[in-house]
């Protein structure tokens, strides 16, 4: 069975459009942040399905800068929710509201 | 034997990179290793050393390239030409002036250790990184290295409940913007096959593709993922927030090197990878730098909060820097490194008169009232650098929006000329709001006294809109309004107590931002002629 490399991009697309979406109108951090990572994911599957079509290693090794960058924002988006869940007991971004002008 | 073909290291052009990450790593062991706390000192010490080898680095990359032409090293993804090494030099300046910065900072919070010279560090190679790459992953990589450092630095007054939420709304944005980012290398590698800037160009140029839609759609989001990281207007609602609650030395320092670093790295995408797609991305560019320099200047003239106003001062440079990115000629090329140059020092010593002036937290414009009478030198050095960020000639930020604009018009045809009368309009407001600050600055201190103070306010309160010509034509309003005085009140004589001396190495860093500003400003000839012949080195 072979699936066409269009549907590998509609995929891409869809998820894609999830995480941006998710970004834009979920208001917790953790959700929001999870919404990232499905983005770049997204970017992933896209560039795997490219790298097949064409023929070349380059997109699919373009994939593990990736997820090594994507691992260490992992790590770093954790610690600050935590230092602000220390100071406010909360991950609610629409409780940030310190900073306005 | 099979052999596996290593690519060939030019090791001169990677030095930037290995000695900031040399640094960084050993200052992180030697904390380690040291019972105790390290002391922050070291850490300046050994910052400030390693931006100078960089700076001496770039010297020797500099004969290189006048010997050999520009060249491409490991694989073609590292770059080395003139203006890859004058923007790792301004990096490295910038470096070592917000560590000096930042060291008085620090000493005046009590804060021990390296923990922030290891991030500065880290930031600064991922900076170059991007100034140098030669491949969209590279810039991705630099990219991503900047910013994670620079997520942890927003975050680094940790008392602060401030600072937490800028280095959130800075975490979740960048990595927004980043994720965008990737899936426009995703995009223009499907519509080309390659993510190599000269491949990408020679594959553009030998070939017509069937259907532009891909790498269209790659292009705009990359331009997007860069928009935000520069702060552009429609993609710039985070930077105030975050320039207000980071800690001031750290902002200074982020607004010069992710400006360099990304401007680098986003000049060199268009006008080396898609020279030939500027149909594509000339009109996106147009918008960006029109938007971000009107929204810029206007809504700085609104802000009480003096890094608000720097904020949104910040975006309308950026406005300024984008117009010379739309020119897409060479001498948009070097109107818009020189622009980088002199910015990154204005804004560095404008942020560490910020710090020294707001020691007592009161960032409100209102504690600069009669700064000049309790400290002369202080102001002077902030006057002129407002001053030259507002474009006032015999400063570098007059040739530097000289040039810019100078190149946007050069393009016969309405939208250069559009532009060119956006950036005029946008200065002039900027004028206003810079200056207001000038007077501020220069205006008597409040009495202590209630009814003093009162009646100072009752005399003064009236606008008197004193439009007075300065010499480049720009607008100076004379801003005792009554809002600010009225704000002044509520804070009473703003803090006359309690002033302790600005730090040796802050007075060093802010004269080091000062001087070259006002001497390269009247002796033209050396600045522009080096980023001019550093454009002509420009790696095809």
């Amino acid at each position: 069975m072979t699936i066409p490399a269009a549907w590998y991009l509609i995929v891409s697309a869809l998820l894609f459009g999830i995480g941006a979406t998710g970004v834009l109108v979920r208001r917790n951090a953790l959700v929001m942040f999870m919404c990232i990572e499905l983005m770049l994911n997204a970017a992933n599957l896209a560039l795997v399905t490219f790298a097949r079509v064409l023929h070349d290693v380059g997109g699919q090794a373009t994939v593990f800068f990736v997820l090594v960058v994507a691992a260490a924002e992992v790590t770093v988006g954790l610690g600050i929710v935590v230092a602000i869940f220390r100071t406010r007991h909360s991950a609610v971004v629409d409780d940030l509201h310190e900073l306005q002008g | 034997m099979n052999t596996v073909a290593m690519p060939s290291v030019h090791y001169l052009v990677i030095l930037p990179e290995i000695i900031l990450t040399v640094a960084a790593v050993g200052l992180l062991i030697a904390s380690s290793l040291v019972p105790g706390r390290l002391r922050s000192s070291v850490g300046t010490g050994v910052t400030v050393i390693a931006s100078a080898c960089v700076v001496v680095d770039c010297v020797f990359q500099w004969v290189d390239i006048s010997r050999h032409g520009p060249s491409t090293t490991m694989a073609h993804v590292i770059i080395e030409d003139g203006f890859s090494v004058v923007a790792i030099s301004v990096l490295a300046v910038s470096l070592g002036l917000s560590a000096l910065v930042a060291d008085g900072w620090l000493c005046r919070e009590r804060i021990e250790g390296v923990e922030l010279h290891v991030l500065v560090l880290a930031s600064a190679a991922g900076a170059i990184m991007m100034a140098q790459a030669n491949d969209l992953v590279v810039i991705f990589l630099g990219l991503e290295i900047m910013s994670i450092g620079l997520y942890v630095l927003a975050a680094f007054d940790r008392r602060s409940a401030r600072s937490g939420e800028a280095a959130m709304k800075y975490f979740l944005l960048g990595g927004f913007s980043s994720a965008i980012f990737v899936y426009g290398i995703a995009l223009v590698y499907g519509a080309t096959g390659t993510t190599q800037l000269g491949q990408l160009a020679g594959f553009l140029s030998a070939n017509v593709l069937r259907s532009q839609g891909l790498l269209l759609a790659g292009t705009a989001l990359l331009l997007v993922g860069f928009a935000f990281k520069v702060a552009a207007v429609p993609f710039h609602v985070w930077s105030p927030d975050v320039y207000e609650g980071s800690p001031t030395p750290i902002v200074g320092f982020m607004a010069a090197i992710v400006k360099v670093g990304a401007f680098a790295a986003v000049l060199r995408v268009l006008a080396s990878g898609l020279f030939t797609q500027q149909d594509g991305w000339r009109p996106m560019v147009f918008a960006l730098a029109a938007l971000s320099m009107l929204v810029g200047a206007g809504m700085a003239t609104v802000q009480r909060n003096v890094k608000r106003m720097l904020a949104y001062s910040s975006i309308s440079h950026a406005g300024f820097v984008l117009l010379a990115l739309w020119a897409a000629s060479p001498r948009g090329t070097a109107a818009a490194l020189y622009y980088l140059a002199t910015y990154a020092l204005l804004v560095v010593g404008s942020f560490a008169v910020v710090t020294v002036v707001s020691a007592d937290g009161h960032e409100d414009l209102t504690s600069y009232r009669g700064l000049a009478r309790r400290r002369p030198l202080l102001a002077c050095s902030f006057t002129v650098l407002l001053v030259a960020q507002a474009g006032v000639p015999f400063t570098t930020g007059f040739l530097a929006k000289l040039g810019v604009i100078e190149s946007a018009v050069e393009h016969l045809g309405w939208p250069g000329v559009a532009l060119g009368v956006i950036a005029m309009v946008a200065t002039a407001v900027s004028g206003y709001f810079y200056l207001r600050v000038v007077v501020l600055t220069y205006a008597a201190p409040l009495d202590a006294s209630p009814a003093a103070a009162t009646a100072s306010t009752l005399a003064t309160s009236r606008p008197r809109a004193r439009l007075a010509a300065l010499g480049s034509g720009i607008l100076v309003e004379d801003t005792r309004d009554g809002e600010l005085v009225d704000h002044a009140e509520v804070y009473g004589a703003a803090p006359a107590n309690g002033e302790t001396a600005v730090p040796l190495a802050t007075a060093v860093a802010i004269a080091v931002c000062v001087v070259p500003t006002v001497v390269l400003g009247v002796w033209a000839g050396p600045l522009v002629e080096l980023t001019t012949r550093a454009t002509m080195l420009f790696h095809p």
